[in-house]
């Protein structure tokens, strides 16, 4: 049904188009989803609004981190188990961080046999290096070398490997396509996603008895982030507005090195390959916050030690509003042979060339720890009004978009692209048992698919009011202000009104292009309420969380508090509050890694 | 770039390619006065999205806006090349800038083109690792040295600029597979993993599908990662040429 004019979209005349399971977003965890379900012989689809490879996977530098014992023959998925479970501040979930690390050399090397050209060590294997928060012997062994890489370029490899092999599983895309909203029945069964074509502007409801949300982040919200201009929670604000629950939202990473300016990323692996950060007294100031670790400390310690040293003048620059990070002792031949991309990178966006000058950089939003929550087989778990889980029927998520949770408070680099490939696959996997065993979920009536019609029935009807460009802009703005590394509650109470100032704006949004054919205005419009959900669940979750954990740091509660806050947050659009969900410290090989004081 | 002092900006024209199949009109150059800094070179891109807040209606792909992810190809002043990374230093002459779609594909909207005849010709090269070797559970060994191979191959981002800038490739865009596709075929002829470069020779031995390339280089000279299609063409070429004495 063609979108344009005024006209609205209605359940009697939508077209169907009927799957056995879709997958939202062609990133790495939907790809990997997509191959899964695509080998298994079922009838899917992958809905993703760019062509797959133009995910923000692609942007991914540093490495796939997995105990694969290369670089170290004795290396243990149970260290890497460790340091994930002590970088996430202790509110990971243990069984996921455990499958995670327990699963993960196999399809690391899966994809290595998939073809993905990792960088190679002397003896012909898959090349490690070091990254953040890494250690050997559950911390008493000293620096590991974990994260597998292909030279800086990793995330390109691993997105192109993947599309690669679901064109060899003949995997069907529908490329270009922008998923609105989740069609719930009247058992509120996920029954699949309203959804048009971009190209035709032709929206359709795509029926499936399985959805995966792998829409990846929303850094979007912030002003300044690594983020693609893609990035805008597209999942999140489905399952916001759903009335499903998202889980730690106020757990955003800001990555110590974005470049000064432009926000785009520099990876981790300099500071694994050798590189440090200086402030402008040309001191390696990590020295001090971190006298082990260093500047490998994981990347919550490094951002926050960065921004002390800029809020103490010890900047660099004219502003002294950001840190270098020194690359030019490595030599030109390593970084053209282990970190090319960034030296293109510097070259194009801070105008220097990192075998002389050092870079400059300041920490930037970067990744979402929180979202969908979903155990071990990406089974969406929301919770009901007496706290306990209830898994949402037809509904899985994996990725950035999802919160299985792996990263809890901090992830650690090279964490990300490898919960991308295990809980894609195992998704997937819970999918094609789950059809086995046969699934019932039922028709959603005709009032259940305009209420999923609702959204874009506004958008599109919209006669007058803000276009969505100024209101995303404001949002940016309010964001980066009060929800950045360090967070005050006069700063997030101030912030906290102005989203709702925003929200309210929101509702007057006008779309004022109704044309049809390729409507960017009509994408960029809907993407912006996606954003504002995601940033509204962050506000209010970061006010509420009252410690000082991983990623979020307050000045009124510099602590962390475990007596009260050894939990997720879950929050809930509908009523705008937040309750606790109980943290698993139920591991089912090791004993459980109980809390202790986080020192690197 | 929302809170820019009126007396640090300047004015650029820019004069962009607009078609709406639905609005029936001819295809037209649309032009405007943008106002960019005066001190910083920004990218095509951020000018792009400058004219977008003032003509929402105007249409392009991107999304990494950092040269990887390979959506925002586009004919630049003439030469086709990624918006993200490519300063208004570089690309603006007379304080103008010309931007028109990837020249030879159907143009869906504005700057978009159908990118339908481009994937397709990478797919038929079989863009995946063909491998018997034994794995164990394991990666398949590779030397350095083999690695080092791909180098030059494997980075390409498809974005299209290449093969769009080829006249080969507007001429047959069906039959000739065109350099990006080419380089992603010899990206799987040269790894050493992969063990079906007879097969992989088979399917490129014709009269089009490598032959029509005539090195006239224009894929080498616009491709944004700095990638050499033509280089690899040559190799291939060479090895069929090897075959059939």
């Amino acid at each position: 049904m063609a979108m344009n004019g005024k006209g609205y979209l209605d359940a009697s005349s939508l077209p169907v188009k009927e799957f056995d399971g879709i997958i939202v977003g062609g990133g790495g965890s939907g790809l990997m989803a997509g191959l899964q379900l695509a080998q298994s012989g079922m009838n899917t689809a992958v809905v993703s609004k760019v062509f797959p490879t133009r995910s923000h996977t692609v942007s991914a530098q540093g490495g796939i981190t997995c105990a694969i014992a290369s670089a170290d023959p004795n290396d243990d998925w149970r260290w890497h188990m460790y340091d994930t479970v002590k970088g996430s501040d202790f509110i990971g979930d243990q069984d996921s961080i455990e499958y995670m690390c327990q699963e993960g050399p196999a399809t690391v090397f899966e994809l290595e046999n998939m073809g993905l050209p990792f960088s190679r060590t002397e003896e012909g294997k898959i090349y490690q290096r070091a990254f953040g928060g890494q250690s050997k012997d559950y911390g008493k062994g000293g620096q590991a070398e974990r994260t597998c890489a292909a030279a800086d370029r990793t995330g390109h490899a691993l997105l192109h490997t993947l599309y690669q092999a679901n064109i060899k599983a003949g995997t069907n895309f529908l490329s270009e396509w922008f998923a609105v909203d989740l069609v719930l029945n009247d058992s509120n069964q996920v029954t699949g996603v309203i959804a048009f074509e971009i190209e035709s502007g032709e929206a359709y409801f795509l029926k499936a008895k399985a959805t995966v949300l792998a829409t990846g982040g929303a850094g979007r919200i912030y002003k300044s982030t690594t983020n693609a201009l893609i990035n805008t929670g597209d999942g999140t604000g489905m399952a916001l507005r759903a009335g499903l629950a998202v889980q730690d939202m106020e757990m955003w990473q800001f990555h110590p090195t974005g470049i000064h300016g432009a926000g785009t990323l520099v990876t981790e692996g300099c500071r694994g390959e050798g590189g440090y950060l200086i402030n402008k007294d040309g001191e390696r100031f990590m020295e001090r916050y971190a006298p082990n670790a260093k500047d490998l400390a994981s990347r919550d310690v490094v951002a926050r030690s960065m921004m002390l040293e800029i809020i103490e003048g010890r900047g660099c620059g004219p502003d002294k509003d950001h840190c270098y990070l020194k690359l030019d002792h490595l030599g030109a031949d390593l970084l053209h042979k282990r970190l090319p991309g960034i030296t293109e990178l510097s070259k194009t966006f801070a105008h220097i060339d990192p075998a002389d000058h050092p870079i400059p950089v300041v920490p930037t939003c970067h990744y979402a720890m929180g979202g969908i929550p979903t155990n071990v087989h990406g089974q969406v778990i929301t919770q009901q009004s007496d706290g306990s889980d209830k898994i949402v029927d037809g509904l899985y998520a994996a990725g950035e978009a999802a919160c299985v949770s792996v990263h809890g408070g901090n992830r650690l680099g090279g964490n990300s692209l490898l919960d991308l490939v295990v809980f894609g696959r195992s998704a997937g996997l819970h999918i094609e048992d789950s059809f086995k065993q046969g699934i019932g979920i039922s028709d959603p009536t005709s009032e259940n698919i305009n209420e999923a019609l609702k959204n874009i029935n506004r958008v599109n009807s919209s006669k007058e009011g803000e276009n969505s460009s100024v209101i995303k802009k404001d949002l940016q703005e309010v964001m980066q202000l009060s929800f950045g590394v360090f967070r005050s509650a006069k700063n997030m109470e101030d912030g906290i009104q102005e989203i709702n100032d925003i929200r309210e704006r929101s509702e007057g949004l006008h779309l004022a292009d109704k044309s049809s054919k390729f409507n960017t205005a009509r994408v960029e419009a809907l993407e912006l309420l996606n954003l504002l959900e995601v940033a509204e669940a962050t506000a209010i979750c970061a006010n509420e969380r009252k410690e000082s954990r991983g990623a979020h740091s307050r000045d009124d509660y510099p602590e962390r508090d475990d007596e009260n806050w050894l939990k997720h947050s879950i929050y809930f659009q509908e009523t705008k509050e937040v309750s606790k969900r109980d943290v698993n410290f139920r591991p089912k090989i090791v004993q459980a890694f109980q809390p202790f004081a986080r020192t690197y | 770039m929302n809170s820019i002092a009126a007396e640090q900006l300047k004015t650029l024209k820019i004069s962009i390619y607009r078609y709406d199949p639905d609005i029936g009109k001819k295809p037209y150059m649309q032009s405007m006065d943008i106002d960019i800094p005066k001190d910083k070179d920004i990218m095509v891109l951020d000018a792009l999205q400058l004219a977008k807040e003032i003509d929402p209606t105007i249409s392009f792909r991107r999304s990494c806006r950092e040269g990887v992810c390979g959506s925002d190809g586009m004919n630049i002043n003439g030469k086709n090349g990624l918006g993200c990374i490519t300063p208004l230093s570089e690309a603006i002459r007379g304080n103008k800038l010309e931007l028109r779609p990837l020249p030879g594909l159907p143009v869906v909207k504005d700057l978009i083109v159908d990118m339908t005849q481009f994937v397709d010709q990478y797919k038929k090269i079989q863009p995946y690792l063909i491998t018997d070797k034994e794995t164990n559970g394991k990666e398949i060994p590779q030397t350095v040295e083999d690695r080092d191979k791909l180098d030059g191959l494997y980075e390409c981002i498809m974005c299209g600029c290449c093969s769009t800038a080829c006249p080969s490739f507007w001429w047959n865009p069906d039959k000739f597979l065109g350099p990006a596709a080419l380089l992603q075929a010899y990206r799987f002829i040269s790894d050493s993993r992969d063990v079906a470069t007879e097969e992989r020779l088979d399917q490129l031995e014709d009269a089009f599908s490598v032959f029509r390339c005539h090195g006239i280089m224009n894929c080498v000279s616009v491709c944004p990662k700095g990638l050499n299609p033509n280089k690899a063409i040559n190799e291939i070429k060479k090895m069929l040429f090897k075959r059939a004495v």
